[in-house]
């Protein structure tokens, strides 16, 4: 089953990929690595994001091996540095 | 924006938001842009942040606190923006009814944003140069930086 999810990007990911989101088309099941994978093959800038990125799915922090589904809000976030 | 603000934070709006009859004690924490001795002429922080995912996780932050310190209340604000040295990026208030909780409230809230609330920094530095912050101590800049440089806050810790 297609799905298409909306990736966000910020701080130095944002710079790293030349854009704040991008959209990614891909088969369920699937899930937050897959994602990443997908953007690897799709976007240069992708390849120098880290191996394994702190995630976010619908607002709430996700494992790489938690699942997408179709309309999800994926995002990948630098090192937390807040306060 | 309810937990985010461009604005120059308040304390006496924050304890305003918590005060209350039946507290016995309040207790602030603000942290604030920092050019100390381990900083390389750090004149002011920029802070971007995943905004819609910072008020989910305040909220469940929050929720977190109360379970802990329910008789606590607790007022929290994230200030964005650039945000020169000497300024309050954060500002935390908890009151409670007696002092113990207040503390304890209060420095968990601070410990749980560092570790779950998506907001990132980038010091700006009077050379010049813009250095992204990475509190785990792995290089993060664009530019050229010292990987001893990057370990560091510049604010405080």
């Amino acid at each position: 089953m297609p799905a298409t999810v909306r990736v966000r990007f910020f701080a130095r990911y944002a710079e790293l990929m030349g854009c704040a989101e991008a959209t990614v088309s891909l088969s369920l099941p699937a899930t937050v690595g897959d994602v990443v994978q997908r953007l690897r093959e799709d976007f240069p800038g992708a390849r120098a994001l880290p191996e394994r990125p702190l995630a976010a799915v619908n607002l709430k922090q996700a494992k790489l091996d938690a699942r997408v589904q179709d309309g999800d809000e994926v995002a990948l976030l630098p090192p937390i540095a807040g306060g | 924006m309810t937990h985010l603000t461009r604005d120059v934070l308040s304390v006496d709006r924050l304890v305003a938001d918590v005060a209350g009859p039946t507290f016995g004690g309040t207790c602030i924490f603000l942290g604030t842009v920092r050019n100390g001795p381990d900083e390389q002429g750090v004149t002011a922080i920029e802070y971007s942040a995943y905004e819609e995912m910072v008020e989910a996780e305040f909220t469940r932050l929050l929720a977190d606190a109360h379970a802990r310190w329910p008789e606590a209340r607790i007022a929290v604000r994230h200030r964005v923006g650039t945000i020169p040295v000497g300024e309050a990026s954060i500002a935390i208030a908890a009151a409670a009814p007696h002092r113990a909780q207040a503390f304890e409230a209060c420095r968990f809230v601070i410990e749980e944003v560092k570790r779950r609330v998506p907001v990132w920094k980038k010091e700006l530095r009077v050379d010049g140069t813009e250095v992204w912050v990475d509190p785990h101590g792995r290089p993060t800049s664009s530019p050229p930086v010292p990987l001893s440089a990057s370990r560091r806050g510049g604010t405080h810790d």
